[in-house]
């Protein structure tokens, strides 16, 4: 079933989530939904010194948007905003790719496993729904200094 | 009916159902969100283009009157589908949820709602009928109430959800989400009772069973074409002639009006003062023909070919460990959308899994968001077979609903 859809590493990360729970210290929080489908995540950014400290999270959804919000923890936590910004942008190009797209591993390692997701039209709103939290409770984070 | 019910002759009308998705033979059990459509009903509507199309209601020229008579006698034959007493009963719109918003809308004016007036919906509504009524009492001061759910999937009716404050209660005939039929003709008259009128969301039923509005005695009854084997772009806003007659108009434009004048204007009776603008034409022609389909079939064999389905499905969804049904367990007073959750698996990849099968479910919250909410689950999978279903088809969903939770373990 799906193989190109299921990668491997998406269900580890569905199953065996990282970084999930909800913590603080934080420097903003959103909550997020993606209406057509009812998924929702609730993420919390920890900026210090223009470096993401810490991006904690909560949420119900499908194993798309749960494990790429997983990923995604693992790609911006410790890295420079401007880093996890420009990782966010790759992701996001990737997605948007509709299956035409390499993926560079060294900038999106385990997201790599999403590059099938772009294919698939109606998934790729699950994919983005934890980096668009991300995005956004980042930039409030920042409270526009950067 | 005496003759037995032939699903595969049924299905040679439906071409799209010998398609192959992904490889396999397509299992369409997606008929609740919207139904395929008969070569019988797509050849009215071309027939009717190609040969007598025009504008209605506007000119004196043949194809004029031709394309007239042709709209005028789809009311009829609507009309006549649905039991209703007169032509005049019937109004055309755009959907079902345009039914619903133009019965709120202008309800809200009829009966002028203000603070202290109560609007009564329920728990199982699609957003379509709780929505607009939300927005009637954001705009008037009027109180919204509902009917809430017991565990089984019914409507808790043990409450004063309906009191002399009420002035109008709105709710499914069958839900979209549970599949439960609500007593309708119960509900009818506890709201008469109190001086409050009924407006009824059709959309799951009168595809699926005989309806006879004038019968359940309520006041307003909607539905839409797509899910009764027509194309998309008609519904139907069902109405008591004096009521409708009594409402203000909803959308103003041509068509809807009597005299107009610079300093104001006065309006068309019912149906025409509903149907502001070019009607739905040649759409409105093909939901005739899907309703006299669905006449010649008639509406008790479909009902009873649908309720074997929906046993089948039932009763092999019990059968299967970590398998849970929301709504009602059996076929008793029930549609034929099943909603159900797999352990562990969430229904957005239970549909796509299901999908490289070829079996096409509908998931997610079913526009009925408070209901998922009622049973504690962020969405459901939900399988809805119609009249062009078997059971073979049924017993693949239930072996794809295996492979799936193979897959997922």
């Amino acid at each position: 079933m799906s193989e190109t859809l299921y990668q491997e590493i998406i269900l580890d990360h569905y199953k065996h989530p990282h970084h999930k729970g909800l913590r603080e210290p934080f420097g903003a929080e959103v909550h997020h939904v993606n209406p057509t489908c009812g998924d929702e995540v609730t993420l919390r950014v920890q900026l210090a010194d223009g470096v993401v400290q810490d991006v904690s999270y909560d949420g119900q959804g499908c194993s798309i948007s749960q494990a790429s919000t997983s990923v995604m923890t693992d790609l911006v936590i410790g890295r420079s905003l401007d880093d996890a910004m420009a990782r966010h942008e790759a992701f996001l190009e990737l997605m948007q790719s509709k299956g035409a797209l390499e993926p560079d591993e060294e900038v999106l390692e385990d997201g790599i496993a999403f590059a099938g997701v772009s294919k698939y039209p109606a998934r790729v709103k699950c994919a983005l729904l934890g980096w668009m939290a991300f995005k956004d409770a980042a930039a409030q984070a920042a409270g526009g200094k950067h | 009916m005496s003759t037995p019910f032939d699903v595969e002759a049924v299905r040679k009308d439906f071409p799209v159902l010998s398609r192959e998705v992904n490889g396999h033979a397509l299992v369409y059990l997606d008929s609740a969100s919207s139904s395929h459509k008969p070569r019988q009903v797509l050849e009215a509507e071309r027939r009717f283009v190609e040969e007598h199309y025009s504008n209605v209601h506007r000119g004196v020229h043949t194809l004029s009157q031709e394309a007239t008579d042709a709209y005028e006698a789809a009311r009829a034959t609507v009309a006549r589908f649905i039991g209703a007493s007169s032509d005049r009963e019937v109004v055309f719109t755009k959907n079902v949820t345009e039914s619903l918003n133009l019965a709120a809308h202008s309800l809200g004016g009829l009966l002028q709602l203000g603070p202290g007036d109560e609007v009564c919906v329920t728990e199982m509504e699609h957003h379509s009928n709780l929505v607009p009524w939300q927005m009637l009492c954001e705009r008037t001061g009027a109180t919204l109430r509902w009917f809430g759910l017991t565990d089984d999937g019914r409507l808790d009716l043990s409450t004063d959800a309906v009191n002399e404050r009420t002035k109008v209660l709105a709710f499914t005939h069958v839900s979209n989400l549970l599949g439960t039929e609500n007593p309708v003709a119960e509900l009818a008259a506890r709201a008469r009772a109190v001086g409050a009128l009924t407006v009824v969301d059709g959309a799951q039923a009168v595809p699926h069973q005989p309806v006879s509005v004038t019968d359940l005695g309520v006041d307003l009854y909607a539905f839409t074409g797509h899910k009764l084997l027509a194309p998309t772009g008609v519904g139907v806003l069902w109405g008591r002639a004096d009521l409708l007659d009594a409402m203000p108009p909803f959308l103003g434009g041509g068509s809807m009006i009597e005299v107009v004048r610079m300093s104001g204007s006065t309006y068309a009776k019912a149906p025409e003062r509903f149907e502001a603008g070019t009607p739905v034409v040649s759409q409105a022609i093909a939901l005739a023909a899907a309703c006299d389909y669905l006449a010649d079939l008639g509406l008790d064999a479909v009902a009873a070919h649908e309720q074997a389905l929906t046993g089948r499905l039932l009763s092999g969804l019990a059968a299967l460990p970590g398998v849970r049904v929301v709504g009602p367990a059996t076929t008793e007073l029930r549609g034929s959308a099943v909603s159900f959750v797999v352990d562990g698996v969430h229904p957005h990849d239970v549909g796509q899994s299901l999908d490289e099968l070829g079996i096409a479910v509908r998931v997610g919250h079913h526009c009925a968001a408070p209901v998922c909410q009622r049973y504690g689950v962020p969405a459901t999978a939900r399988a809805s077979s119609y009249l062009y279903n078997t059971e073979d088809e049924i017993d693949a969903l239930l072996e794809g609903i295996q492979k799936v939770q193979a897959f997922w373990r």
